[in-house]
């Protein structure tokens, strides 16, 4: 019998039984109204307490968590635009240490040739001929006038004469002078060239350095933005970190493909080396591993040859000096040019193990086996591409410290805005909950009191009635003479 | 530079590099492969020793540096180290690997072309087989082992030869493959049923890790598609 059947009055009829148990119920639900309703709210409040404390918890967390992504934020940024702003004061020095310290030899250089050009210029000016002292015999025989006589006459012809020769003469020099002239001009024509290119070295230094200079205000500006921390400055900036995530990304996958493609390159000829029978795990050769190994090792190589050329900041290599920085880039630099060869060698052992191993299957799948092809150039030219592959790999590897440095930094940050948003989701599900909790306890008040809703509707009539008669019911205080006259 | 000093050098600088790596990946378990194989070289089966030859090139193709391979005749009685045809332990090189796949395929054919002119041994002892593989297998070592039974699984062994007793197959995976239907069997097929049921619980019950009847000889790719 179950405990339903035993707690029946009449089993076969279980609505009655039931109304019947109700009816009776109620008074004792009546009573118990007040502790019941008490127990309901401490429940409530025992699940929504804690829920509100974790909620307020995590919003303090997530609070917290984007003061501490915005110090990072600012942080990150006004590095970069201190790095960025050292970048184009370094372009600056180099442009004046290279130009400008010069431009007092440059100055005198100018100098120099427009002195020259100037000479050149005085010595091609026209100088007018001196004026012939004979013009004003001319003028004096010109008033001798010609009367017929045949010695004046002749006189006069002998002048004419004379005359033509000493003008063609002087034509002659003059156009010689001016010629001289034009030679002069022509000879100074590679000074006003020099002269102009100077300029125009010049000039272009000044807008270089003008350039560099308005980059610099910018960042200045930018910095000065960053400095006083608004949120302007706080969106551009994650704006920036995410576009920056998402490309570093992108490039870091291209660099995962190549990392793939020269893994495929060597590590077939890795069994050669390191035994082609050797498992790490049922579907794992060690020449695999070995493989990878070696790929994990140009990449580190090429993380600390960007680390020393300065192109990354990975580590805190602030610590050590110019000179171990330097042997730490030679060494780098030498282990990646080894590794490099190696994959070389690799490379040409690989063509020889897939060449046999084609002409193995050719002959076990019953063919006769491949005709060694002419050994000409054409046909080494996979194993010359595998070479430069297995040669170029591992260079292009090295420069993924770049972008691996840019995803980590913008990692940070986004990772970080990610986890303020998960943790403000976390805090608005856990107040919701609360509320739904809080208000499903209200929900089971209100269904307690709908049980009992006859005795309620009483109390409420007799509440009402003793309101209209406030006298009502009370109890009468016997006099106390009438006590006594009772008494008696 | 000659090839040999290219991988002496290429040896030596890969070694430095990978040791460190390697060394704290020490191999405990054993990953190799080791295959039996006995070739059915009894009455009309002999005729299928083509076949065979052609399971034995794929083997080859499949079988990796580190693994061992042994063929094995099925004749009267099969248990002895000379019913085994050919037998290679593969190199780790894999150059060296392909010559001796190359020679390997060279036994087998010449045993191809014995057997196919020769007439078939008089009674077949599988049996005696399995007995002299599962022990070749042991020696070896490796970590998977498969007997691979090319016959028709149909045993018939002279008054003298003694099988009848439990035999040890412990860790050892069987393949009866190209189990070929008698004349009996296509008159009553439970023959056939029966015959391979016997054979599977005779294996089972002697330790096998597994029991499989392969026909088509394109499922032999699934067989052997994983390691471990």
């Amino acid at each position: 019998m179950s405990f339903t059947q035993a707690i029946l009055i009449w089993p076969e009829r279980p609505a009655l039984s039931f109304l019947v148990l109700f009816v009776i119920a109620v008074p004792f639900l009546y009573v118990a109204r007040d502790p019941v309703h008490a127990l309901i709210g401490k429940l409530v409040r025992t699940v929504t307490n804690p829920l509100r404390l974790i909620a307020r918890w995590l919003s303090g967390c997530a609070l917290r968590m984007r003061e501490r992504n915005r110090e990072v934020l600012f942080s990150l940024g006004s590095n970069e635009m201190r790095l960025s702003i050292e970048r184009e004061f370094e372009r600056v020095t180099t442009l004046v240490q290279r130009d400008l310290e010069g431009y007092p030899a440059l100055q005198r250089k100018l100098m120099d040739e427009i002195a020259v050009i100037e000479e050149d210029y005085r010595k091609s000016g026209e100088v007018p001929p001196p004026p012939p002292e004979w013009v004003k015999a001319v003028e004096g025989f010109a008033k001798i006038k010609n009367n017929g006589d045949g010695v004046v006459e002749r006189i006069l012809a002998d002048i004419r004469d004379s005359i033509e020769d000493i003008y063609k003469k002087i034509v002659a020099e003059y156009r010689g002078a001016y010629q001289e002239r034009h030679h002069i001009l022509k000879r100074s024509l590679p000074f006003w060239r020099t002269a102009n290119q100077t300029l125009l070295r010049v000039e272009r230094n000044i807008t270089g350095l003008h350039d560099s200079a308005a980059k610099i205000d910018a960042n200045v500006i930018k910095l000065q933005g960053i400095f006083g921390k608004s949120n302007k400055t706080e969106n551009v900036l994650t704006s920036s970190a995410s576009t920056q995530f998402f490309i570093s990304a992108l490039v870091m996958l291209i660099a995962a493909g190549g990392a793939y493609v020269n893994y495929k390159l060597i590590s077939l000829p890795m069994s050669a080396m390191v035994g082609g029978g050797d498992y790490i795990t049922a579907n794992l050769r060690a020449a695999e591993v070995a493989a990878l190994v070696i790929i994990l090792f140009e990449a580190l190589m090429g993380l600390f040859l960007m680390e020393t050329l300065r192109f990354t900041s990975l580590f805190p290599l602030g610590n050590i000096t110019e000179k171990m920085r330097g042997y730490l880039m030679w060494a780098s630099l030498i282990i990646l040019v080894v590794l490099a060869g190696v994959e070389v060698a690799l490379a040409v052992m690989r063509d020889a193990i897939v060449a046999a191993d084609v002409a193995l299957k050719q002959s076990l799948g019953g063919g006769e086996a491949a005709v060694a092809a002419e050994a000409g150039w054409v046909t080494r030219i996979p194993t010359f591409g595998q070479m430069i592959l297995g040669f170029t790999l591992p260079f292009a590897l090295a420069f993924v410290a770049i972008p691996l440095e840019y995803l980590i930094n913008s990692g940070r940050v986004v990772l970080g805005v990610l986890l303020v948003q998960l943790l403000r989701g976390a805090a608005f599900v856990t107040r919701l909950f609360a509320n739904l909790v809080r208000e499903a306890g209200k929900l089971a008040t209100g269904f307690y009191d709908i049980l009992i809703f006859v005795p309620l509707a009483i109390e409420r009539w007799v509440k009402r009635s003793r309101e209209q008669n406030p006298g009502a019911g009370k109890v009468r205080p016997v006099p106390t003479f009438e006590k006594q006259a009772a008494g008696r | 530079m000659s090839r040999c000093a290219t991988r002496k050098i290429a040896r030596f600088g890969v070694a430095l590099l990978v040791a460190g790596g390697l060394s704290a990946c020490g191999n405990q378990q054993d990953y190799h492969h080791s295959v039996y194989m006995l070739v059915d070289t009894s009455g009309t089966y002999s005729e299928q020793v083509g076949k065979a030859q052609n399971v034995v090139n794929y083997l080859l193709g499949t079988l990796q540096p580190g693994d061992s391979l042994a063929v094995a005749r099925v004749k009267s009685r099969s248990f002895s180290e000379k019913d085994i045809v050919a037998k290679v332990a593969l190199d780790t090189d894999p150059m060296q690997v392909t010559a001796q796949k190359k020679a390997f395929a060279e036994k087998i054919n010449q045993f191809a072309k014995s057997t196919g002119s020769a007439n078939g041994s008089r009674y077949t002892d599988i049996s005696g087989g399995v007995i002299q593989g599962a022990e070749f297998l042991r020696e070896t070592g490796a970590g998977r082992k498969t007997i691979i039974i090319f016959s028709d699984m149909q045993e018939e062994l002279d008054y003298k030869t003694v099988r009848d007793f439990p035999i040890k197959l412990d860790g050892i995976r069987i393949i009866a493959l190209n189990v070929t239907k008698l004349e009996t069997d296509n008159i009553d097929p439970r023959r056939y049923i029966d015959r391979l049921d016997w054979w599977e619980q005779r294996a089972l019950a002697a330790g096998a890790s597994e029991w499989k009847v392969v026909n088509d000889m394109e499922h032999l790719d699934r067989v052997f598609s994983t390691r471990g």
